[in-house]
């Protein structure tokens, strides 16, 4: 594919992925920190956090598979993965932890665990999207062109 | 005739009389013989008797008279000589025992009857014995009833309840027909009747206190009988009635004053009540020992009980009047605070609305000066900005003044240029003095450093003050401004005995003396001057229109600065010269002289980069951790990063500029770190600037931060632009002045 054709598909693909609400604005913040000195920024911080979140996530599916749920505990993984999901920008994911604690706060284990798959879902999907994105910027690359900015 | 051993019987044989004697001989054989049968019976029942061997010779002796009269039976008839002989060997025998026995009764008799007089005795003393019972059970009665009567008494702590069960209980225990209690009243001369058991409200009876049968009542503290003619019992028109016999007793009332701190209260309280007990007039009862003690004690308790009962209505009148105390203070403290909460809104109202137009007159205004303007114009610009100018000074000066007063004036401490602080003095004076044609010089000593660090703003505003009063009050001649470095031996000055300035490796004093040649001051007015809002009439002249604020705040700021200011004249007409000493402090070995620190950048210009700023970065959350890195690589930071609050308190040094610390770190709270890093570094200088990021930077986050001591809270997510200009304000100013 010529690179034109890569660089429309890529902001396309950009810009949808804002419009649905997968990332925010936090997202765009972290491109802005990618500079010279930093090359890979991006690409570290997102895998970093994919690493993170994996970890997370198991911890919180062992966590809520116990006889007597340990709600503190899956408070505080949910509270990481807040965090993390807002620093990079994933904001389906950081609002599903945000519904993810209330119901920690109710002691509700059924409705966690719902939300817990929910978050995984979400996670899975932001997931998919960020590794085409960054599929698309190596063949962007590859061809010769450069990562076009997205407003 | 047959030669028979009989015996011829002595009587004749008459039949009649015959029969008698021998039915009477039968008949007494046979109670002799069942008497002492009957004896041995009844004394085996018996236990006590003593005298058992008596019985067996009394028993013999009556055994043997059965005997003989048992044998006579046969004697009436004839008979053999074996039953004379039988009988007589009887008859002998009972001779000898009836006498041994008769001469035994003369022994025991006596012996017997005393017996009986011992039962008597006994019989007397259990009698009495039974008295003296009964006598006891009628006092431990008595007892009891003192002992109930003293508990309804106590139980209660209203006086009258106190007084009125006194009264029933007492009629009630001993069966009175009337009980009344006089009271003294208030003035003490007359004895009021209060309560009386069975007469309804008793109201307007009254004796003078001074009776002789009253007066001998309280002079002792028994019952005393008086009687039931005295005033003070006749309560009833008593008619055909035989009254009963009459009581009184003293109640002491005590009051509080009477019970000194070691003493118990002496029998020198005057004031007694008096309490009359009637028994019911027709029996025939009299007043016993044991009823008087009654009525004693009952007293005594009524006097303590209306005393504790005197004393609670003291305490709960003094806690009424503390809680009423308590409400008017809250009041008047609520109030206060909404006063200034109001005043403290003003201000902030005040410090932005107000200053907004003014700078922006003084700004345009001058401006205008610029261009090009004709002469009359240009006055008229002159005198706007002259006028705006002065406007802006009292507006600064009220509000500066008042947080001066509350002490809420922190002095805003940066490193600050002060040779050019003193060419922007000049530089601003520099148009006043030319236009009134006066010279202006300034000389600073060679060894007053290039840069201190204190205020610059305040003492901009010092130094302006104190020039511009010298100006203001110089018609001809000139200002001439020096400055140098206190030394010691000038450091004491005659003027300030009291100051006694030693400066330090990282603080010098610095002089400064501003001498005109204007009208100078009379020495008298000196004091004065620097007290608010007071002018001195000589000082007035058409350009003074101060509000008489300045020289007080000059004065207010240089002692924050911990120095001294005043003024020397040598009289009117004379010139006045105003001198002020402060301490400023160096710029030392830290890092700080390193950094272009020009704060005389307007706060609208914000630095882009900040190299080798070294700043500490904590944040328990990797992705997050590193974004925040990444972000203050990006804008040239030096970056450590930990994960928790041990490992920040480790690693933190006074090279650190900053420390971002994120919020919500588990382990360690974030406030305690803040604390221990202030703990760490006393010198306020060498402490890194400690910022809290959050999440959700609510003003019970903003308080808590504050209140241990951070210097700032900036709400995540934080952009590249947020985080330069939140940089770009700490180092201008040490603080965060808004969350960003």
């Amino acid at each position: 594919m010529e690179v034109g054709q890569l660089q429309r598909s890529f902001v396309e693909f950009t810009e949808s992925l804002f419009r649905e609400g997968f990332l925010d604005a936090q997202f765009c913040q972290l491109q802005q920190l990618q500079d010279e000195n930093n090359p890979d920024f991006v690409i570290e911080v997102v895998s970093l956090f994919f690493e993170d979140s994996e970890k997370l996530l198991n911890d919180l599916t062992r966590a809520l598979d116990q006889q007597d749920v340990d709600f503190k505990k899956v408070d505080a993984c949910v509270h990481q993965l807040k965090g993390s999901s807002s620093s990079i920008g994933a904001e389906r994911v950081k609002n599903a932890c945000i519904a993810f604690r209330n119901f920690c706060d109710e002691l509700n284990i059924d409705a966690c665990l719902r939300c817990l798959q929910h978050v995984k879902q979400e996670y899975l999907l932001v997931k998919n999207k960020l590794e085409t994105l960054f599929r698309l910027e190596q063949q962007i690359l590859a061809a010769g062109g450069a990562i076009p900015m997205v407003e | 005739m047959e030669s028979c051993n009989c015996i011829e019987p002595q009587w004749p044989a008459d039949e009649l009389l015959m029969r008698y004697q021998y039915i009477s001989d039968f008949f007494i054989a046979l109670a002799y013989f069942s008497i002492p049968l009957e004896l041995i019976y009844f004394v085996k029942k018996s236990a006590v008797f003593p005298y058992r061997w008596v019985l067996v010779q009394f028993g013999a002796f009556i055994v043997l008279c059965g005997a003989t009269h048992l044998i006579n039976l046969w004697t009436f008839t004839m008979h053999s000589r074996t039953v004379a002989v039988v009988m007589t060997t009887a008859k002998v025998l009972t001779a000898v025992v009836s006498c041994a026995t008769a001469l035994m009764l003369v022994h025991i008799i006596p012996d017997l009857l005393s017996v009986k007089t011992r039962e008597l005795f006994l019989k007397n003393k259990a009698a009495e014995l039974d008295r003296e019972m009964g006598l006891i059970r009628t006092q431990e009665e008595t007892g009891r009833h003192v002992r109930m009567l003293t508990h309804e008494i106590r139980s209660t702590l209203d006086r009258h309840t106190i007084l009125k069960t006194t009264l029933v209980e007492l009629g009630r225990t001993l069966a009175l027909e009337e009980c009344a209690l006089w009271m003294p009243t208030r003035s003490g001369v007359e004895l009021q009747l209060s309560y009386t058991l069975r007469l309804p409200n008793p109201v307007g009876f009254t004796v003078p206190i001074l009776l002789p049968v009253i007066n001998q009542v309280f002079s002792t503290n028994r019952a005393v009988k008086i009687s039931p003619n005295s005033p003070v019992a006749r309560l009833r028109p008593t008619g055909k009635y035989m009254p009963g016999e009459v009581v009184a007793v003293r109640v002491p009332l005590l009051h509080l004053s009477n019970f000194q701190i070691n003493d118990w209260p002496e029998l020198s309280t005057k004031r007694y009540a008096l309490m009359v007990l009637m028994l019911p007039s027709d029996s025939a009862r009299q007043w016993h020992v044991h009823e008087l003690e009654l009525v004693e004690v009952v007293a005594d308790q009524v006097a303590v009980a209306l005393s504790h009962a005197a004393i609670l209505e003291e305490s709960m009148r003094a806690r009424d009047l503390l809680m009423d105390q308590n409400v008017a203070l809250d009041l008047a403290r609520r109030e206060a605070e909404t006063a200034i909460r109001a005043r403290n809104d003003f201000l902030a109202v005040m410090n932005h609305e107000m200053r907004t137009p003014m700078h922006a007159i003084i700004a345009l205004s001058s401006l205008l000066q610029e261009t090009e303007l004709t002469p009359e114009q240009r006055l008229m610009v002159e005198t706007i900005l002259k006028s705006s100018n002065l406007l802006a000074t009292l507006i600064n000066d009220v509000l500066d003044l008042s947080r001066l007063e509350d002490g809420s004036l922190q002095l805003d401490i940066a490193t600050f240029n002060l040779h050019s602080l003193f060419r922007e003095v000049l530089n601003l004076i520099k148009p006043i003095t030319s236009v009134k044609r006066l010279f202006a010089t300034l000389s600073l000593a060679p060894d007053i450093p290039e840069y201190a660090i204190s205020d610059e703003k305040r003492l901009m505003q010092i130094m302006l003050n104190v020039v511009g009063n010298a100006v203001k009050f110089t018609k001809e001649g000139g200002i001439s401004i020096t400055a140098f470095v206190a030394k010691s031996d000038s450091l004491r000055d005659p003027r300030a005995p009291e100051f006694f300035p030693v400066p330090s490796d990282s603080h010098f004093y610095l002089r400064v003396q501003v001498k005109d040649t204007g009208s100078g001051i009379n020495p008298q007015d000196i004091p004065k001057l620097f007290t608010k809002f007071a002018q001195s009439q000589t000082l007035a002249t058409r350009n003074s229109g101060g509000s008489g604020l300045g020289l007080a705040i000059c004065k207010r700021f240089v002692n924050l600065m911990e120095g001294q200011i005043w003024l020397e004249s040598d009289g009117l007409g004379k010139g006045c010269t105003a001198i002020f000493m402060i301490k400023l402090g160096i710029p030392g070995r830290s890092s700080e002289a390193k950094l272009p620190l020009v704060s005389r950048v307007p706060a609208d210009h914000v630095q882009t980069t900040f190299p080798g700023l070294k700043v500490l970065l904590m944040d328990d959350n990797g992705v997050s951790r590193m974004v925040t890195k990444g972000l203050l690589l990006h804008l040239g930071c030096e970056v450590t990063t930990v994960s928790a609050g041990d490992e920040c308190l480790r690693v933190i040094s006074n090279e650190h500029r900053v420390a971002f610390m994120d919020v919500s770190i588990p382990g360690k709270d974030i406030y305690e770190v803040a604390v221990r890093i202030h703990e760490k570094f006393s010198k306020r200088l060498d402490r890194p600037l400690i910022i809290a990021l959050t999440a959700n930077a609510d003003r019970v986050m903003k308080e808590n931060c504050l209140r241990v001591g951070m210097d700032g809270v900036v709400q995540k997510p934080i952009s590249v632009d947020k985080m330069r200009s939140v940089l770009s304000e700490l180092l201008d100013h040490g603080v965060l002045l808004e969350a960003q």
